[in-house]
């Protein structure tokens, strides 16, 4: 690279940086776009400058204004409550044990609802982690209406004076309009006791531009409150959660990042980025 | 929503009535549109580099020029294209010669692996064999559960010698499940294994003491049709740390357009052999080039 002008590979390389972290195609050109213009008007700018300005450009993106406050905490007699929902195998489950155990970790009580009655051995795996992370599991039998597991769950909260209540639900495709129903049902079932302080849409740092597609729809029939990006242990830098948020404005409030009880953090935007521009 | 790859082009070559060769700024322009379309469809930046390079320059040639419609013309040779790359024909599982034959599975977490074992037990079985299912995830909570559960609808056995959640070598149970076959009369053996990731060398480690132990017939990879350009990495890891002779895609009952197919079959060169299309154990089908393409391509 040149110092004083940067040449046509060096901004395809910046666009192929974007696309393979999955920040998508056009949003990547956008973003070059905005860069390239930005450059101009402030005269030639080494590559190491321009480095800079993308990572505050991608920075701004995610908007570290954004208030990410995960909502566990009980009103007057009644406990928060916290569902959790996602398409398939995204980690719902996963992320409703390790988030029971931050609450349990600073002294809360938690009840734990196994709103999944589809799945094979659903129930005994969140139940599992209600072992693991010392809150009880509210269940019924395989087939059960999911509603009224999540309503038994709310009242059991309530009965015990929980503060938090977390309702793990089954993974649905957004595409299939029966189960995205059920789902509205069980918040709206679940209302009829308390408000639902928190719907956390579980995304797989791993999906791609699907992803977008995913979230659009859940947060239409459930009303998302934060999104909980997993997985990011691995190679992938879920870079679809930039269009996530700027399309639906629903921040990213905590990230998974491992399997084990303790891998969960909140979402931090400066790591991030610094993920996807490998300089972390 | 975009428009399909076809309106696109369509609109691209509207100005062109046949004849001519196309220029190098029309080559241009429609290999921009193509670029676009592989991308959304999650194919892998690099596969739609060299996939372009090779369209780009079958789009010079004289079956383009001389086409009365060059837009349909160049859509039928990247649906070409891209049906060769996702492999033409349709592999079968190739069964030992002295049963059992042994299928082990691999992925991701997540990616649906029990499920699959489920299913393409209950597909053998459909099909006459006497399957055997293993449950050598001991690591997930409630993996084996999951395991026996599945192995319950399929109605198929289940080899499940130790609890899971952390107790029993996985190895170890792979290894006895191919002599409990041999006595039992299992003539196949489907190994589920953990969920891991590419960037877990311990955990690549235990998936090809698995492999060595029980030296399978067929490793299949399973991933999720959603994923995006991880597929590169992630395919590549799991080729290096273990090794497959064909893939499993699924969850392609969603509407991910599932590019990783092409990716993963054009960086590794294994085919996709089956497709996962649902929860139910009947949601299962052998992979169809044919179809996938048109899927990628959104036609
Ligand atoms: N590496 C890694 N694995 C994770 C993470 N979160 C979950 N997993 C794993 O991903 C797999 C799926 O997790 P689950 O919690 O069962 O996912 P789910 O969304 O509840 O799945 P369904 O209920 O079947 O839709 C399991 O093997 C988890 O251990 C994470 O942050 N990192
Ligand atoms: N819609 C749909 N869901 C699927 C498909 N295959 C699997 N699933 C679901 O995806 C989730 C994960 O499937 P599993 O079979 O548990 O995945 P796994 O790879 O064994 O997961 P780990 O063992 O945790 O790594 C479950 O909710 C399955 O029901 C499919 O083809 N379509
Ligand atoms: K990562
Ligand atoms: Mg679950
Ligand atoms: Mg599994």
């Amino acid at each position: 690279l040149s110092s004083d002008r940067l040449d046509e590979d060096a901004w395809e390389e910046i666009e192929d940086t974007l696309i393979t972290a999955d920040v998508g195609v056009t949003s990547a050109a956008q973003i070059v776009e905005g860069l390239r213009t930005k450059v101009k008007v402030l005269g030639s700018r080494t590559p190491d400058e321009v480095r800079g300005l993308l990572r505050q450009e991608l920075i701004a993106q995610i908007n570290p204004e954004l208030d990410r406050t995960v909502l566990t905490g009980p009103h007057g007699d009644r406990p928060a409550v916290v569902m959790v929902v996602g398409v398939n195998g995204t980690g719902k489950t996963t992320t409703t044990g390790k988030l029971a155990r931050v609450l349990v970790g600073d002294g809360r009580s938690v009840v734990l609802g196994a709103a999944d009655t589809f799945r094979a051995a659903a129930a005994d795996q969140l139940e599992t982690w209600g072992g693991r992370v010392g809150a009880p599991v509210v269940r019924k039998d395989e087939g059960a209406d999911p509603a009224s597991v999540a309503f038994d769950a709310v009242a059991r909260g309530i009965a015990d004076g929980a503060d938090t209540v977390i309702i793990d639900t089954a993974g649905r495709l957004h595409t299939k309009v029966g189960l995205m129903d059920e789902l509205g049902k069980v918040k709206r079932v679940v209302e009829k006791q308390s408000q639902v302080d928190e719907v956390l849409l579980v995304l797989d740092a791993t999906t791609g531009q699907n992803g977008l597609r995913q979230a659009r729809v859940f947060a239409e029939a459930v009303n998302v409150t934060g999104i909980v990006l997993t997985k990011l242990d691995g190679t992938a830098k879920g870079g679809i959660i930039i269009q996530v948020q700027r399309e639906l404005g629903v921040p990213v409030k905590l990230v998974g990042l491992g399997e084990g009880p303790d891998d969960l953090a909140p979402f931090d935007p400066e790591g991030f980025v610094d993920a996807i521009l490998g300089s972390d | 929503m975009f428009e399909t790859l076809s309106d696109r082009l369509t609109s691209v070559f509207s100005s062109l009535r046949g004849k001519g060769r196309l220029s190098e700024e029309d080559i241009a322009t429609t290999a921009r549109e193509i670029r676009l379309a592989l991308l959304e469809a999650d194919v892998a930046l690099p596969v739609v580099r060299e996939f372009i390079a090779q369209v780009k320059e079958r789009a010079r040639g004289e079956e383009v020029s001389k086409a009365l419609n060059p837009a349909q013309q160049v859509i039928k040779i990247v649906n070409e294209e891209l049906i060769e790359i996702l492999g033409g024909q349709t592999r079968e599982i190739r069964f030992a010669k002295n049963p059992p034959t042994v299928i082990m599975l691999a992925g991701l977490q997540g990616a649906g692996k029990t499920t699959l074992a489920g299913k393409l037990a209950k597909w053998l079985a459909d099909q006459r064999n006497t399957p055997l299912l293993v449950a050598a995830d001991l690591q997930r909570p409630n993996a084996v559960t999951q395991l026996q559960v599945v192995g319950e609808r399929a109605n198929v056995p289940v080899f499940a010698p130790e609890p899971g959640n952390g107790v029993g070598d996985p190895v170890e149970v792979a290894r006895q499940s191919v002599e409990h076959a041999r006595r039992a009369n299992h003539n196949v053996v489907i190994i589920d294994t953990a969920g891991r990731l590419g960037v877990d060398a311990e955990m690549m480690r235990q998936a090809a003491d698995i492999r060595d132990a029980v030296r399978p017939d067929e490793i299949l990879f399973v991933v999720d049709a959603m994923i995006g350009q991880d597929a590169v990495n992630t395919a590549q890891a799991f080729l290096d740390g273990v090794g497959y002779d064909a893939v499993a895609l699924t969850k392609l009952d969603g509407d991910a357009r599932g590019g990783a197919a092409l990716s993963i079959r054009h960086i590794t060169g294994r085919p996709i052999m089956f497709a996962s299309t649902g929860e139910k154990l009947a949601d299962f089908d052998l992979f169809h080039p044919d179809r996938m393409a048109s899927r990628i391509l959104d036609m």
